[in-house]
């Protein structure tokens, strides 16, 4: 019995999803007003350089020309030509993918960590003290911004208890454990208010669920009742919280490594905007989108192998 | 016939943001060996509190339990102060219970062999090869077709009859000696539910083990006990062999309840209890079903009643004018199973 | 023949059920969740507003006798940042921006975002499906990105966070207003009112809309701190209100600079976003208590 029947539909969604990515990063540039030239070349403006450059967008031409020249280009691997670092957007953009792909997989691994025995176990202690103060700490952390929680970090674990590193990437396996704990701490402790509700909200219904009663009338171990039977049914509301506040772990990710200094894709991002490479910006957006897509397919491919009854659904 | 469960004035208060609820409020009876007890009261009588109260089900932290419940096999003492360790080892190997939904009743991301299994071996020490045989043995027993095959599905791929069953496997896999059923067929449709009672009573002859069969539905009570508790108001009302109930009820609620149970060619219209049950938080001093009893008077109303005994021993109803509550001409006694 | 005597309830069960009882009691304390964030937030509009009388000195005057003072210096109670600029002064005039953005992008996306979900939930069919195909589409983007990547095209400036969020936010009310209102479609309310022959609109505004319009209040909520934090992020990137704006985002960017010597410049415009954030975060949980009660 298969419990992926519906994959080969999933992956069509998913083609039409990037097709419409596609779309969208081609069109921010379109929402330039007036001449990127000219914003482009700012004091530099001479008319030549500027016909280089609107032929190089490819801006003189219809717009269908202009998205089937951006498609044809992107089939070739080629996300446009970098005008600052006079390098192949594609080029600089590889560079950057390590930093910020090791940080989103340690922040998620971490956030995972922290919150799934606290959500868990606030929901078994539900109403007591420690789910109370839970709460609070929780809401605590909803309200704060992930940069200003980094400087704090920073502040207390960097500079005044010298512990971890303030900036960079760190070499060797290591050594990006090293250098990225407090950055993937910092995104993970934001990320973990969700997480911890959600198990906890989940685990206190799936208490009171009856195939809970059945468990315990069989007569094993109240532990035994709550690994097999509690927290494999709980977990499964995590899971989709999971796959749903991933945009919020990205987001995190580019002002993370703003506070930290990581050449990751997020600084790579903010320093394009301001240097006016628009090509840049826009083949890092693609980037991120497509990490997204590749992280939401994960996500269904987790569910439906913990959840059978997910298999068995048409469309997402 | 030797007992083999003694409950005493067992009470089962909760307490919630509303008051505190008197679900169970002073419930007795004794339950012999091989023998089927039916509880049957309309939702929130206090029956399936009463079950979930003798099995340490109840939520902890909201109810407060005083009384007794005995399990003569395991002692003199009531297991209602037993420890942790004590109560596991008393369910599934003495003590087992089904539930009313099946489809909720089983977990859903486990498939159903391995929850037999767990069930099997949650009491005896068996290879897992030596566990798989016996589940398989156990779901064929309670007629699942293909076994060995179906335990390999989840529960979303079952019936619910197929599931009932199933449960009813899960609950005799250690071979208890008292099963609790709660609305065992209520969730499924009429021609399921026979066949579900069948297999039960089936089970019960094959083992010999007791049963307590909690049900608002009087036709299927009646078809399978031996004796009947009628619950109302978290207070038992009439108690006595089933027949004997039957045809001659001795409390006004149990003869309104027979009223409501359209007989073979009955026409005309069925009589159903005006009113609704009072609330359980503010709990009206005087007889709890006055307010929607034909032979209420006004000592009813003033006067708590105790259970009087009638008759017989083992027979007894909560009503003064229990004399009075006549012997319904049209019913029939319905079948012995 | 009655029986005189009432049963007894066992008295010690009665009272340790009472007790625990009305421990559980919890109305009041319902309320004081939305009581308290309304006040916080109260507390906050009002110091900004009053940010004049408060205040003698204007966000950008410069005491170039006092850079860098720390907190609680006679005059300036929150310290001051290397341009001697008051840092209380700073916050109350920042905060206008932050709120302003609070109140004016959320609702404009609230309102659109659930007019257009309500319209495409209960007209269902094609209207639907291009609307979903929509959201999945803006959901693939991870949000910052996108409003980063609409504000490098438009220009950083404070206008411009606000039309990127515009751009962007509404599809998450439309998500979820569409939803409320699938399931409404089927509610019995509403066959009652088709068959009564109501017209759509009268039968979207009148009786849909006040059922369901709970969940996207509440959302809007979890939103405008949500909308506070990436204005501040903007800012702290550059990409938003411009220095010498006192926005909070960006004093925090400036204050990271001197971190070592003067860490009152970082952290005090992060509690100020952790306080509103805190009212709001209660706000929408005494609100959601409210419009949705349940048992506790």
């Amino acid at each position: 019995m298969s419990r992926f029947g519906s994959l080969p539909r999933r992956l069509l969604h998913v083609v039409i999803v990037l097709f419409g990515i596609t779309l969208v990063t081609f069109f921010l540039l379109r929402l330039i007003p007036g001449d990127p030239a000219l914003a482009i070349l700012g004091s530099s403006y001479t008319h030549a350089r500027a016909q280089a450059i609107d032929a190089g967008l490819g801006l003189n031409r219809p717009i269908w020309s202009q998205y089937g020249l951006f498609m044809n280009r992107l089939f070739h691997g080629s996300l446009g030509f970098s005008f600052f670092y006079h390098e192949p957007a594609t080029t600089v953009i590889v560079q950057h993918i390590p930093p910020t792909l090791f940080l989103v997989v340690y922040s998620a691994v971490l956030a995972g960590l922290i919150s799934l025995p606290i959500g868990f176990f606030a929901g078994l202690r539900s109403g007591r003290v420690v789910d109370q103060a839970a709460r609070v700490f929780f809401t605590l952390s909803f309200a704060m911004p992930a940069f200003w929680l980094g400087i704090i970090l920073i502040l207390i674990f960097s500079v005044h208890l010298p512990v971890f590193p303030i900036s960079g990437f760190g070499s060797g396996l290591i050594g990006h454990l090293y250098y990225l704990f407090l950055p993937a701490l910092t995104i993970a402790l934001g990320f973990s208010t969700v997480l911890v509700r959600s198990l906890r909200v989940a685990t206190i219904g799936t208490l009171r669920a009856e195939f809970v009663d059945t468990a315990q009338m069989k007569g094993i171990t109240w532990s035994r009742v709550l690994r097999r039977h509690v927290f494999r049914n709980a977990v499964l509301a995590v899971v989709a919280v999971y796959g749903v506040n991933l945009a919020y772990l990205i987001s995190g990710t580019v002002l993370v490594e703003n506070v930290f200094s990581l050449p990751g894709l997020g600084t790579l991002l903010v320093n394009s905007v301001s240097d006016r490479d628009y090509p840049v910006v826009q083949g890092v957006t693609l980037v991120f989108a497509v990490l997204i897509v590749g992280i939401n397919l994960l996500t269904d491919i987790v569910q439906a192998a913990l959840d059978p009854r997910v298999g068995q659904e048409i469309g997402t | 016939m030797a007992p083999l469960l003694t409950v005493r004035d067992l009470r089962s208060y909760l307490a919630t943001g509303q008051g505190v609820v008197r679900a169970v409020d002073g419930v007795s009876f004794t339950l012999g060996e091989a023998e089927i007890l039916g509880i049957v009261g309309e939702s929130g009588s206090g029956k399936s509190v009463t079950c979930r109260t003798i099995v340490g089900l109840m939520p902890s932290g909201i109810t407060h339990i005083s009384g007794e419940v005995i399990y003569h096999p395991h002692g003199d003492g009531s297991i209602l102060s037993a420890s942790q360790s004590q109560l596991q080892s008393l369910r599934g190997s003495q003590l087992a219970m089904i539930f009313q939904d099946p489809m909720t009743a089983l977990n859903p991301v486990l498939n159903v062999g391995d929850q037999v299994i767990e069930a099997v071996q949650a009491h005896a020490r068996l290879s897992g090869g030596q566990a798989r045989t016996r589940a398989v043995s156990l779901l064929r027993r309670v007629g699942i077709p293909a076994p060995e095959q179906r335990m390999r599905d989840y529960p979303f791929q079952f019936s619910g009859g197929m599931l009932q069953r199933a449960l009813i496997a899960i609950a005799l896999a250690s071979s208890p000696r008292l099963l609790l059923a709660d609305e065992p067929t209520t969730s499924l449709d009429v021609i399921i539910q026979d066949q579900i009672l069948s297999l039960l009573l089936d089970l019960q002859q094959d083992t010999g083990m007791s049963m307590i069969l909690v049900s608002h539905d009087l036709a299927v009570i009646s078809e399978v006990c031996d004796r009947i508790l009628v619950m109302y108001a978290g207070q038992v009302v009439e108690e006595g062999p089933a027949a004997d109930i039957i045809t001659a009820p001795r409390h006004p609620y149990t003869r309104a309840l027979l009223d409501a149970v359209p007989q073979g060619e009955q026409r005309g219209q069925l009589r159903s209890i005006t009113g609704s049950p009072p609330s359980l938080i503010d709990v009206p001093g005087g007889c709890r079903f006055a307010p929607r009893c034909g032979l209420a008077v006004d000592e009813c109303w003033s006067w708590e009643t105790e259970l009087i005994e009638i008759g017989g021993p083992g027979r007894l109803a909560r009503c003064w004018r229990h004399d009075e509550v006549e012997r319904s001409p049209e019913w029939q006694a319905s079948d012995s199973a | 023949m009655s029986t005189g005597w009432a049963a007894s309830p066992s008295e010690l069960l009665m009272k340790a059920a009472t007790r625990a009882a009305g421990r559980r009691r919890s109305t009041v304390r319902r309320r004081l969740t939305l009581i308290v964030g309304l006040a916080l937030l109260g507390l906050a509009i009002a110091a900004i507003t009053l940010a004049p009388v408060l205040v003698s000195q204007g966000p950008n005057t410069i005491d170039a006798l006092n850079p860098l003072a720390p907190p609680l210096t006679p005059g300036h109670l929150l310290g001051t940042d290397q341009f001697g600029r008051d840092v209380l002064s700073r916050i109350l005039y920042g905060g206008r921006i932050d709120l302003a953005i609070a109140f004016g992008a959320t609702s404009v996306t609230l309102v659109s975002g659930t007019l257009i979900g309500l319209v495409a939930g209960y007209l269902g069919g094609r209207w639907d499906s291009v609307l979903m195909r929509i959201v999945d589409l803006f959901f693939a983007f991870p949000f910052l990105v996108l409003v980063i990547a609409i504000i490098a095209m438009l220009g950083p400036s404070i206008f411009n966070m606000f039309v990127a969020i515009w751009i962007t936010s509404w599809v998450a009310y439309a998500r979820i207003m569409r939803a409320q209102t699938v399931v409404a479609k089927r509610q019995q309310y509403v066959l009652a009112a088709r068959a009564l022959g109501y017209g759509r609109l009268r039968v979207m505004f009148r009786h849909i809309l006040p059922n369901t319009a709970s969940a996207v209040i509440v959302f809007s909520m979890v939103d405008a701190i949500g909308n506070i934090i990436l204005a501040a992020s903007l800012g702290f990137l550059g990409l938003g209100a411009q220095p010498p704006s006192p926005e909070w985002g960006t004093m925090i960017s400036d204050g990271q600079n001197y971190i070592l010597s003067a860490w009152w410049l970082a952290t005090i415009p992060g509690l100020a976003i952790v306080f509103v954030g805190i009212a709001f975060s209660l706000i929408g949980d005494g609100l959601a208590d409210l419009l949705r009660p349940g048992d506790r």
